[in-house]
């Protein structure tokens, strides 16, 4: 390849990401002229069919737009439903709450981090590969995240759409001897997870820094999960309330998606390295220590560092998780009452992907008149067609073969989910 | 995840219209899934691995309902390339959630969602696979269970029946010893009318059935119906009950148009 000619970098189905995509990018000369992820999975169309049901039903349909984060959709679900309903939880329920989230990050992460992203780096196709060599590390990712799910189906009732959690608190709630049994698959975890962000570290990772608007929750006292103010490293500092006049969604003549944008600026990065640069004093200290031990610090701005800082998230998952199970007292009731009133809540929680913002109005009859979903992964499609855009810039010399696997890492290194991404990600099918 | 070996069955994974939550089901089997891997050609699961072999497969898994005009294409040449189909979950068997699109005006859900409405082609229904090709084998659920997942590829592969329950909710609650939250509470539950297959999950978590795994065989819906009136249910109440997961099964449909049309 002398740089003259044009090639094209083209993955008809993108592999080892959540849902069905497609990558077409067009090198001319040294000069990248079109960068298209193309989402083909079909649209399902939930905000539609979640008018005219009740609103305990939206904690149960919405997990249904992603098996691999319905904990997220619930949460973001129940919290927008309260703030519409004025319904005020129990403290012990917001820990519970908490620790639910917990088991999801660490089944999450260590789903991305071990099977999804890792084989990238080690030249293996998937992790089954992988485990020829590397057997040992491969049954360390998947005690870590059996143990993930067992915290999601203790208080859920199984990993993938969960059955408890609903307005107000949980259907039922586990007891403290349950939450006891936890503690020492926790402590195994916790040690296991500290392992991996060195093992993730001593990965070799591309040169390639950009230059990101980070957004993401931030809480006062604690690493975000469920709740705090929307913050960004250039300024922005608001409440999920507002979230609609801050973000808007383009059409973008090269895309066959709307894009998400901040409002007045441009693309920007949700996920873990954006909770990571803008909450990294909040990360507890056995968090801390492992980052700076193996020299991460904020900012981060290298994409493909990502799979690191979700290891030292895991690690944070973990020590959260034993803190909460320590602090914990059962609920008076397992749920506060929730009024039939008219009313519209927002709410953002941290899906392990990013930010996931739900809105709804609802009736006097608690039916819902409206629902707006924003999952992560749509947020994040305009940032990966640009980071495309310099990364494949720098393969131009590359091998077709070796540069598109490059690319599909890139794309992998935002984990993205694109059966979320579709339920509302304006998806564009050329006719 | 392919091996060389000959005898080992040629896997593939086909997605539609879904969550993902099916599939990733056989990568939640953390304490069998390298053994069930060591036994199956992995020929075609992009969730999974970069390696894509071209059919024909010995068994194929579908995940989703058909709800565009190519992959009602697709799932004709799925079946083309697939010794043994099967399909797994409520999408796959049911039409999935999706599904409530089909008793509305899907171009007015096409403006409600989509900025640019006509540049979306999607169906008028969500239907389950059997609607468009023969399937060997429906394993319901939503999710399925993994349990019922290692099954059902175990007795596959041993050319033996699947040993997955038909019966009712009602009998797990019954083999729980759970007390029945519907008399003793008068908590409406659909577990008179769904497939076993979960537990019992939602009785034991004190709330009612919603039919995740779909209607049983033989499901009295009518009867169930009086049951949930004497609870106090109005008629919109319960074609929210039977229009969920599984709306688009006969059975919960006929039940929720019943409702409707009283």
């Amino acid at each position: 390849m002398t740089g003259r000619g044009a090639k094209t970098i083209r993955v008809d189905t993108l592999a080892r990401v959540e849902g069905e995509g497609s990558l077409y990018i067009k090198l001319v000369g040294d000069r990248v002229a079109d960068v298209k992820l193309k989402i083909y999975e079909p649209p399902r169309m939930f905000e539609a069919f979640l008018r005219g049901r009740h609103f305990s039903e939206a904690p149960d349909i919405t997990a249904r737009i992603c098996g691999i984060c319905p904990v997220a959709y619930q949460m973001s679900a129940v919290h927008a439903i309260e703030r519409a309903l004025g319904v005020r939880i129990d403290p012990a329920i917001r820990l519970l709450r908490r620790l639910f989230y917990c088991g999801e990050w660490i089944e999450s992460h260590t789903l991305h981090v071990y099977m999804l992203h890792a084989p990238d780096f080690l030249g293996y196709p998937d992790a089954i590969a992988m485990a020829a060599d590397h057997r040992a590390v491969v049954e360390r990712a998947l005690r870590l995240k059996k143990i993930g799910n067992r915290i999601v189906q203790l208080l859920g009732g199984r990993e993938i759409h969960p059955i408890s959690a609903t307005v107000g608190g949980f259907y039922r709630t586990p007891t403290k001897q349950q939450l006891s049994e936890l503690v020492s698959d926790l402590e195994w975890a916790l040690e296991a997870s500290i392992e991996t962000v060195r093992w993730t570290a001593s990965l070799e990772f591309p040169n390639f820094e950009q230059d990101y608007e980070f957004v993401a929750l931030r809480h006062p006292d604690e690493y975000p999960l469920n709740e705090g103010r929307l913050v960004s490293n250039r300024g922005l500092d608001i409440d999920a309330a507002e979230y609609e006049d801050h973000f808007v969604e383009l059409h973008v003549k090269h895309s066959n998606a709307l894009h998400s944008v901040v409002r007045g600026r441009s693309s920007y990065l949700v996920g873990p390295l954006a909770r990571f640069n803008l909450n990294f004093e909040k990360l507890p200290e056995v968090a801390h220590t492992v980052a700076l031990e193996v020299g991460l610090r904020p900012p981060v701005k290298n994409l493909f560092r990502s799979i690191v800082v979700r290891a030292v998230e895991l690690v944070f998952a973990c020590a959260e998780a034993l803190r909460i199970i320590h602090e914990y007292a059962p609920p008076a009731e397992p749920r506060a009452e929730a009024p039939h009133r008219t009313g519209v809540g927002q709410a953002i929680t941290e899906a392990p992907r990013g930010i996931l913002y739900h809105r709804y109005a609802l009736d006097e009859k608690g039916l819902i008149v409206t629902a707006k979903i924003v999952p992560p992964t749509s947020q994040n499609l305009k940032q990966i067609e640009e980071d495309l855009r310099e990364y494949a810039a720098r393969l131009v010399a590359w091998p077709t073969e070796e540069a598109t696997w490059k690319c599909e890492q890139a794309v992998r290194s935002y984990d993205p989910c694109i059966s979320c991404a579709t339920h509302s990600l304006k998806v564009v099918v050329e006719r | 995840m392919n091996s060389k070996t000959k005898h080992k069955p040629k896997i593939g994974v086909f997605k539609f219209a879904s969550c993902d939550g099916c599939q990733l089901s056989l990568l939640d089997a953390e304490d069998e899934l390298l053994e069930i891997v060591s036994a199956l050609d992995i020929a075609y699961f992009p969730e999974a691995t970069r390696t894509m072999l071209k059919g024909p497969y010995d068994i194929g898994f579908v995940e989703g309902s058909v709800t565009t005009h190519q992959d009602a294409q697709r799932i004709q040449e799925v079946r083309r390339q697939c010794k043994t189909l099967i399909t797994i979950g409520a999408c796959a068997t049911a039409g999935g959630i999706q599904a409530l699109r089909n008793w509305k005006d899907v171009d007015e859900f096409v403006r409600v969602v989509y900025a640019t409405p006509q540049f979306i082609s999607t169906l008028k229904l969500s239907t389950p696979i059997a609607e468009h090709v023969p399937v060997d084998f429906e394993l319901r659920g939503c999710p399925i269970s993994k349990h019922h997942l290692i099954e059902l590829i175990s007795a596959t592969l041993a050319g033996r029946k699947p040993n997955i329950p038909t019966y009712s909710v009602c009998i797990e609650c019954k083999r729980k010893a759970n007390v029945c939250i519907s008399v003793a509470r008068g908590i409406p539950c659909l577990g008179p009318v769904t497939q076993a297959g979960c537990g019992a999950l939602c009785p034991s978590y004190d709330r009612g059935c919603y039919g995740c795994y779909g209607p049983m065989e033989s499901s009295n819906t009518a009867s169930l119906t009086k049951q949930f009136r004497i609870l106090g249910q109005a008629d919109d109440q319960m074609v929210r009950a039977f229009r969920g997961f599984n709306a688009w099964s006969w059975q919960f449909r006929k039940a929720s148009e019943d409702c409707e049309h009283k």
